[in-house]
């Protein structure tokens, strides 16, 4: 099986890497697009801006092998900006277009004491989907407010409730970072690996 | 509203943790990797680690410290000591750093700051804030302490901030290592300042001392020799906390 991680910006990958190496998988990097269509499981990390993800993603052909993979439900792992790409666009990078997967707009934290928000916090709402209950780490100062019906959604809260994580198939995008959410977000990187089927 | 954290911190010079360590049940107290492992298990919520890079001949043996912890841990990890350029940071985070902490090269040369965070985002990039007392206020110093600088922490924590730190781990140069707790009024002070999440350090002697750091504004709390020491466990220090009504991670 194949797990690739997409090479979208300039900060560490090596948190994922390493998470996906202890969750058993043997994971390579890049951004080759063809690589990225053929991959069996392709993670989109998120470091950066958004906009600076999606000029990386119209580079090449990247936006297009997503929102195909996304389409045809193969399997994909959106974690923090990663996640918020599949909505329309972001209040940081205005004018920048998303992968449009999302009807929602991603916007910033409105009136909280501290941020970025840096930290755990708990997740709660979709018992049936990979994503359970817990308490998870999130480093980040924007998020998305609103989810379509067809997804499972996670909540997590701060000011008010926002989407934590998000699945449909086997796409799943996580606001929080698994591979830093010990072993709550191991053990869903395993499932994730492990029980949504190869297509 | 969202957990505090409790920090463990790892010193490592050549390797080797180097505060005195009388962890129970490790074979061999001085490997960071073991210990970090340990702290991991017993409910870490994140790692600092400190100084593996502060010197020229040490940089490569450090960056192959942060590799295996990175390999261990599925906790964030910050790591400190000598990152001067953006190239240094750069080394850390590809090593497996989650976050990189400056201290004097930023106090020396504050553009570096946005250099990190136009390059890696805001955050990536941990202000390490030494303060010591001073009449009517608190003064930044560096090299360990050595240096007083005549810099005000507060001007400079909001300057950074302003500059693109996206966190402050905020050390008391008086309480340091004391075990009087952490200097409270100085966080509090600090904590007003910046809108940014503050690491509250040095002093740290039992699980009270973190409940107040937290009343006083702190985001997180970092101890090292009373985790090290063995006098107090992760689980213990959580369970006071809970006790006190403060959230933390279970």
């Amino acid at each position: 099986m194949e797990v690739m991680v997409l090479q979208t910006g300039a900060a560490n990958l090596a948190s994922v890497l390493a998470a996906l190496r202890r969750a058993g998988a043997s994971p390579v990097l890049g951004v080759d697009p063809e690589r990225a269509a053929r991959a069996d499981r392709l993670v989109l990390p998120g470091v950066g801006a958004f906009g600076q993800v999606m000029d990386r993603l119209d580079e090449t052909t990247l936006r297009q092998v997503l929102q195909a993979r996304i389409a045809a439900d193969r399997p994909l792992l959106g974690i923090c900006l990663g996640m918020q790409v599949l909505a329309t666009g972001s209040d940081e990078s205005p004018g920048v277009a998303g992968l449009g997967v999302l009807p929602g707009r991603v916007t910033p934290f409105g009136d909280v004491p501290i941020r970025p928000l840096m930290g755990w916090g708990a997740v709660r709402g979709a018992p049936c989907g990979l994503v359970r209950d817990g308490e998870a780490y999130f480093v980040h100062g924007f998020r998305l407010t609103e989810a379509p019906a067809d997804w499972q959604v996670s909540w997590a809260d701060y000011g008010g409730p926002y989407v934590a994580a998000l699945q449909r198939g086997s796409v799943l995008g996580c606001q929080f970072h698994p591979e830093l959410s010990g072993s709550w977000g191991a053990s869903l990187l395993r499932r994730w690996l492990q029980e949504v089927p190869c297509t | 509203m969202y957990m505090k954290r409790v920090i463990p911190c790892l010193d490592v010079k050549g390797g080797r943790v180097v505060k005195g360590i009388r962890f129970q049940g490790l074979r061999d107290a001085g490997d960071p990797v073991a210990l970090a492992d340990a702290y991991r298990r017993s409910g870490a919520d994140e790692l600092v680690v400190l100084d593996v890079s502060a010197t020229v001949e040490e940089r490569s043996h450090g960056l192959a410290t942060i590799r295996a912890l990175r390999e261990v841990l599925d906790i964030p990890m910050t790591v400190g000591g000598g990152v001067r350029s953006v190239e240094d940071a750069s080394a850390l985070l590809e090593a497996g750093a989650d976050k990189v902490a400056v201290n004097t090269a930023a106090v020396r040369r504050p553009a570096l700051l946005r250099e990190l965070a136009d390059r890696f985002g805001r955050q990536c990039v941990v202000l390490s804030l030494d303060a010591a007392r001073r009449p009517g206020g608190w003064q930044v110093v560096v090299r360990a302490g050595q240096e007083p600088t005549g810099t005000c922490a507060l001007a400079w924590a909001s300057r950074a901030v302003g500059l693109g730190a996206g966190e402050i781990l905020l050390t008391s140069w008086d309480q340091d290592g004391t075990g009087g707790g952490y200097d409270l009024p100085l966080l509090r002070a600090v904590t007003d300042a910046v809108p940014v999440p503050v690491v509250a350090s040095g002093g740290a002697e039992g699980p009270e001392d973190l409940a107040r750091a937290f009343a006083a504004g702190a985001s997180a709390a970092l101890a090292a020799s009373m985790f090290h020491d063995g006098r107090w466990t992760l689980p213990q220090v959580k369970a006071a906390l809970k006790g006190a009504g403060v959230q933390v991670r279970s």
